[in-house]
């Protein structure tokens, strides 16, 4: 049987596990990629069913956990009850360098911990006087953002008057985000009223803040890139030795000040699409900016990338590619020189979300392995779009899989390695698959960037190539 | 470059090379907008000063680092511990993609539960549909022998009533009518995953119980509590209890399901209290509770049915373990048999060997109300002084019962209980009163870091040190395994700071 055809059978065989209108709905998700098609035939950013085990979040996570919350300077409250923010508390590992408690807040957890005559009687009051607390006790934080849990939607709270109060008050900036866990099908919409509380509250106005920054031609601003590992900075280190000037990190490591100069910059540079194509667009249409999507992860693709960055800017920065090109390509050659014959048509399955399940295909490839199979937590249909430049004919195509159709997938297709996150890593390793987690790194990174993909190759070695893996059945079991 | 193929720096090392460390400054610099350092400096300062305690303990609204979670956590962690049963989280779904989280990050397990999906047109119209759809599409997917129905805030809020939805689910064909679904309602917004725990347990208690008519037998139950170490120590319960030769019952038994092998398979479901088991619990003699609080209404439940309960507050320790073990034999009627009272002296043997490393040495505790008293129990065994102890989500009456347990010792004459508050409490107390050692969770290590007071990590969730849950911290084994734990910390630290050659080393000993 050809890889189309058993896909096709294997695609059949889970979804008749379904009741039979919960079969129909998620047929539209499972897919086997036709060459040549615009998009991978597949429905996206749609709800999830009730019941199935999705891999999914929620709006909550995409704004306080994804876009807000590395912002280092700015103390991120996570508004409701007391479990949103405990379960998000310093684990993405957005590094950034600060004096936690102190100028930094990134790896803190500050709660309104709402109890239920909060619920009864409205938390405005409570949130009023929580800022003056935090203005209290953390004197050099640089604004606040306010992160709406399931609840304060709910229950008619009006923080947007609380913070507006508050923010004359206290003179800095606060920032309600109306990002309630019940809002959307995923994290994404989190995202979305993540961006439009950046324009409305930050960029908003933020002309008076920028007096006296002094532009050259060589301003970009890094957006999508959440330092995971530091993955910004060993992107950033690129950027600045091509000749280019990094104004603003997004989000990763980033601050207020660096957001409030983004108007500033002569090109955005987007890494993460999904997440903060929303800005990028609207300060296109304000200010004229115009934006480009790249991609720093292993070196065919780093190279494109800064080849095409430099195509938007003069002699002298196209030179600083070319330099930069030359400086790293020979480290990320002896690279593939040491690992490639060790992971060589290894095959892998990805299911991840945001950038990922496309993005990361090139440095697999630069190290010889092939995708057998991908999707995306929370894509729209211009992610799948975007992944045709990507994926081969008869990748298997999963929009929001199931931890059953995941492991059903899995447990056919037997790729050497699967990445994903922390919910399926398990799962695999019993199974004896080789897995690295593509949200956290694993803990390790950065992957971007020359320097990154050195790490991501030993990474997939020491997974695929792990001695442990070959003793998961005893040895008198026949 | 710092980077080569032959020698492969990651974050660890990468980072500190010349060409980043120039980097962060040219960015800080350039571009942050921070404060200078010398006021930064000054403000790190006067955090840790008293003036800054008493402002930090007047909060009022904030909370910083809470030491507790959510009631759907501790639901989920209850209901694994039941034979091929599936957690149901009506509400939300990025609740429950947090909680599967949590536990794999803490086990390095698996963790499957599901959500009702709840989105905007649930919060308007309700989620019966969701209820509707998704017990179908769990029933069908995971071919569970029971679903137990836990609940966001979001359901709570809006006011979704699980007993007639179930009962709607199951008039509307999702899943068989007689198919088990206990619930509980879960809301986050009071107490925390240790009361989620005590209303899951009840909650399946109910569905087994209430209709049922009790026929008084000689075994017993027991009831873990949401337990971080529940892998090594229910297996620890297990073993003294089969000494003793009991005849008895783990409610909740969740120690296999967050123990599988690595063998070629996933197991969803593994080990677990049989329901059949569950049913005839209530014929039981009594049912004993290893940590009083956050099971509190489990335990009114049993008593409401007839049966003795037995209260402890996670025992480490000899005396806390002897008063276990004879209240159990006093139930039961069995003796306590030689080999554990052998395993007792060895104990004490080992206390013993140690305890002038232990005597007069300064601790701070926080952790859940329960393990809290337990190790403050067993520090005050020891000698030592467990000067601030913390929980965030202990009640007044556990600051009184913990404040007790202090006042009744010698080595507990100026040690505090402090119940509600946080680790930012928690880092005035260890800043203006300093103590030798700190016991607490993974989140823990920012005190360290910031205050300097070494970490000795017990509790939940730990996420940065592999398979403590592994071993149990119950019992006399158990005991001496914190005996251990602490005591490495301490010799540790004494090498540390006495290991600079030529200056501290003549302290720098190999005989301890």
């Amino acid at each position: 049987m050809d890889t189309k055809t058993r896909n096709k059978a294997l695609i059949e065989e889970v979804l008749s596990a379904y009741p039979e209108k919960s079969a129909k709905k998620r047929s539209k998700h499972l897919s086997v990629h036709e060459e040549g098609n615009s998009d991978c035939g597949v429905k996206s950013n749609i709800k999830s069913l009730p019941g199935v085990m999705t891999i999914r979040g929620c709006a909550y996570a995409g704004s306080k956990g994804v876009v807000w919350g590395p912002i280092k300077d700015m103390i991120h409250i996570s508004h409701g009850p007391v479990g949103c923010g405990q379960y998000s508390w310093a684990s993405r590992r957005n590094y950034f360098i600060g004096v936690t408690g102190v100028n930094a807040f990134g790896t803190m957890q500050f709660t309104s911990d709402f109890q239920e005559k909060d619920i009864v009687f409205g938390g405005d009051k409570k949130l009023d006087k929580l800022m003056d607390e935090v203005e209290t006790l953390f004197p050099l934080n640089n604004g606040l953002s306010v992160q709406s849990e399931c609840p304060i939607g709910l229950i008619g709270d009006d923080i947007e008057a609380v913070s507006k109060k508050k923010a004359k008050a206290i003179g800095k900036t606060i920032v309600p985000v109306r990002c309630e866990g019940f809002r959307g099908v995923s994290q994404s919409l989190g995202h979305h009223i993540a961006n439009d509380a950046v324009r409305d509250y930050v960029l908003e106005g933020s002309e008076g803040k920028t007096k006296g920054f002094e532009s050259t031609p060589y301003d970009v601003a890094v957006i999508g890139d959440y330092n995971i590992g530091g993955d910004a900075w060993a992107s950033r280190i690129l950027l600045e030795e091509m000749g280019l000037r990094v104004i603003a990190q997004w989000s990763g490591d980033g601050t207020l000040k660096e957001m409030e100069a983004t108007p500033k910059a002569k090109l955005n540079l987007i890494h993460c699409y999904r997440s903060m194509n929303y800005i990028s667009r609207y300060m296109e249409e304000k200010y004229n900016i115009p934006w480009l999507e790249y991609n720093f992860f292993g070196p065919t693709k780093i190279a494109e990338s800064l080849r095409a960055i430099a195509a938007q800017f003069d002699d002298k920065i196209k030179e600083g590619a070319e330099r930069v090109i030359a400086k790293y390509q020979p480290m990320a050659d002896a690279v593939i020189a040491k690992y490639k014959s060790r992971l060589e048509a290894k095959t892998v399955m990805l299911y991840v979300g945001g950038l990922r399940p496309r993005h990361v295909v090139g440095a697999y490839e630069d190290l010889g392995m092939e995708i057998v199979g991908t999707g995306y937590e929370f894509g729209h249909n211009d992610d799948y779009q975007r992944t045709t430049h990507y994926v081969k004919d008869s990748t298997l195509i999963y929009d929001d899989v199931t931890a059953y159709e995941l492991e059903k997938f899995v447990e056919t297709v037997k790729p050497d390695l699967v990445g994903s996150g922390i919910k399926e890593k398990y799962v695999f390793q019993k199974m004896g698959i080789p897995f690295r987690q593509m949200h956290s790194w694993d803990y390790s990174g950065p992957y971007h960037g020359y320097d990154g993909f050195a790490i991501f190759a030993r990474d997939m070695d020491m997974a695929i190539n792990s001695p442990v893996w070959s003793k998961t059945k005893a040895p008198w079991k026949k | 470059m710092s980077q080569s193929a032959e020698k492969v720096l990651d974050h660890m090392n990468l980072f500190r090379a010349p060409e980043y460390t120039e980097m962060f400054e040219s960015k800080k610099t350039c571009f942050e907008g921070g404060h200078p350092d010398i006021k930064v400096q000054e403000i790190a300062d006067w955090t840790k000063s008293m003036e800054y305690r008493e402002k930090n303990f007047a909060r009022e609204a904030l909370v910083i680092n809470p030491a507790k979670a959510c009631q759907p956590l501790g639901a989920i962690f209850a209901s694994v511990g039941f034979e091929g049963t599936l957690p149901f989280v009506h509400g939300s779904q990025g609740c429950v993609s947090y909680f599967r989280s949590h536990f794999s990050r803490h086990f390095k397990e698996p963790s499957s539960a599901v959500s009702s999906s709840m989105t905007e047109d649930a919060a308007v119209f309700g989620g019966l549909n969701n209820m509707v759809d998704g017990l179908a599409n769990s029933h069908s997917l995971y071919k569970p022998k029971m679903i137990a129905v836990s609940t966001t805030c979001m359901a709570e809020v809006i006011g979704d009533d699980l007993d007639s939805f179930i009962k709607t689910a199951k008039q509307k064909g999702s899943i068989p009518e007689e198919f088990d679904v206990p619930f509980a309602h879960t809301p986050s917004f009071v107490g925390s995953h240790i009361t989620g725990y005590d209303n899951m347990m009840k909650g399946v208690l109910t569905h087994f119980w209430e209709k049922a008519k009790r026929k008084e037998n000689k075994k017993i139950n027991f009831v873990g509590g949401f337990d971080g170490y529940t892998v090594g120590n229910l297996r620890e319960i297990k073993r003294m209890f089969d000494l003793m030769g009991l005849d008895y019952t783990i409610l909740g038994d969740n120690s296999d399901v967050f123990d599988t092998p690595t063998d070629g398979e996933f197991r969803m479901y593994d080990g677990g209290t049989k329901l059949e088991d569950a049913k005839a619990a209530l014929n039981a003699k009594g049912t004993v509770f290893m940590q009083q609080y956050g099971t509190e209404k489990t335990a009114e439940y049993v008593k409401s049915k007839g049966q003795e309960a037995l209260v402890f507050n996670h025992p480490v320790g000899v005396t806390a373990t002897d008063e276990f073990l004879m209240a159990i034999s006093k139930l039961t009627g069995k003796e306590i048999p030689d080999a554990l009272e052998k395993e007792r002296g060895r104990l004490l043997d080992a206390m013993a060997d140690s305890q002038a490393y232990f005597h007069g040495k300064r601790f701070a505790i926080y952790g859940d109300p329960s393990l809290c008293m337990g190790l403050t129990a067993f520090l005050l065994e020891m000698g030592a002084e467990p000067v601030h102890v913390l929980a965030t989500n202990g009640n007044k009456d556990w600051g009184v019962a913990m404040q007790a347990l202090l006042d009744a010792s010698p080595f507990g004459q100026g040690c505090k209980a402090w119940a509600g508050k946080d680790l930012w409490h928690m880092r005035s107390l260890l800043a203006t009163e300093p103590v030798d050692f700190l016991i607490g969770n993974t989140y823990g290590k920012f005190l360290e870091r910031d205050i300097g007071t070494p970490l000795i990590r017990i509790g939940f969730p730990v996420f940065d040190r592999h398979h403590h849950h592994r071993s149990p911290v119950w019992g006399y084994q158990g005991s001496l395994n914190v005996l251990v734990k602490i005591l490495d910390k301490i010799f540790d630290e004494m090498d540390k700071s006495t290991n600079v050659a030529g200056k501290t080393d003549y302290s720098y000993d190999i005989i301890r």
